[in-house]
């Protein structure tokens, strides 16, 4: 399975002027993946969990958080 | 035609009057990579593509127009009652003298909407991947509007967006393997 977020450590300066975010990261949701998207993949079990989701196939499900309150730790 | 139903694709909620976050969601009503844009690419687009992606825009285009109500819900629901000074406050105080608390159809930084923001070049190749494109970035503008806004339930309805931004782009590579006419067809030797 592939992940959905990738990271990465950028140089950083001893004088860097703001506090240096030594991880960072960015997302690579489902669809850069799936190809064709194939038949009869399995779906929600629900239509509401389907609506909550915004779609009907959990292979297409992409969550996100902002980066800055999930507290990454790079991995 | 169109047949409108009258509610929105998925609930809107917002937790408080905040025209701070509604001066930075109208990117994604009247900017470059926002609904409105989008809604009117793909349905200007289908024209001059071949048959088979044509209804796929149809779709698409269709619900951008819903995506665009979504967001016309957010921003009323976080300047409806914000009194002027709580709009210049926001930075909304240009707006607010423009438009009083009405929405408008521009940019974070208040520039208008223009077509220029959009293309239909007449090359299906050249257009699905624009769309791609157009996907991708309104799925990063998401993510740096929830970034920005510490309100739960807003945000939900922010992350239905972002999803439909994936599916959406899932189909228009989808229609570009159509458009490729190989699929399935690959010889290995
Ligand atoms: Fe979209």
């Amino acid at each position: 399975m592939f992940s959905q977020r990738k990271f990465y450590t950028p140089y950083t300066s001893p004088t860097d002027p703001c506090p240096p975010i030594e991880v960072k990261s960015y997302e690579t949701p489902p669809q850069l993946y799936l190809g064709f998207q194939p038949p009869c993949l399995p779906q929600y079990a629900s239509a509401k969990e389907a609506l909550h989701r915004g779609t009907l196939w959990p292979a297409l499900y992409s969550p996100y958080e902002s980066p800055y309150k999930r507290g990454d730790t790079g991995e | 035609m169109w047949y409108y139903e009258k509610k929105l694709q998925y609930p809107v909620r917002v937790r408080e009057c905040n025209p701070r976050l509604a001066k930075f969601l109208i990117e994604q009503y009247g900017g470059a990579d926002g609904e409105l844009a989008a809604a009117l690419r793909y349905l200007n687009q289908r024209y001059s593509i071949p048959d088979k992606v044509i209804g796929l825009l149809t779709d698409i285009g269709t619900e951008e127009f819903a995506h665009l109500e979504m967001i016309a819900t957010m921003v009323y629901k976080l300047t409806k009652d914000a009194t002027p000074e709580q709009m210049k406050e926001a930075g909304l105080g240009a707006h607010y003298v423009n438009h009083d608390n009405a929405l408008f159809y521009e940019n974070a930084s208040g520039t208008p909407w223009t077509a220029s923001y959009i293309q239909a070049k007449g090359d299906p190749i050249a257009d699905i991947y624009e769309d791609i494109a157009a996907e991708e970035k309104a799925r990063a503008t998401y993510q740096w509007i929830i970034n920005m806004s510490d309100d739960p339930e807003l945000n939900d309805g922010l992350k239905y967006l972002r999803e439909r931004e994936v599916v959406h782009s899932q189909r228009f590579r989808e229609a570009a393997e159509i458009l490729k006419e190989e699929r399935g067809k690959k010889v290995f030797f």
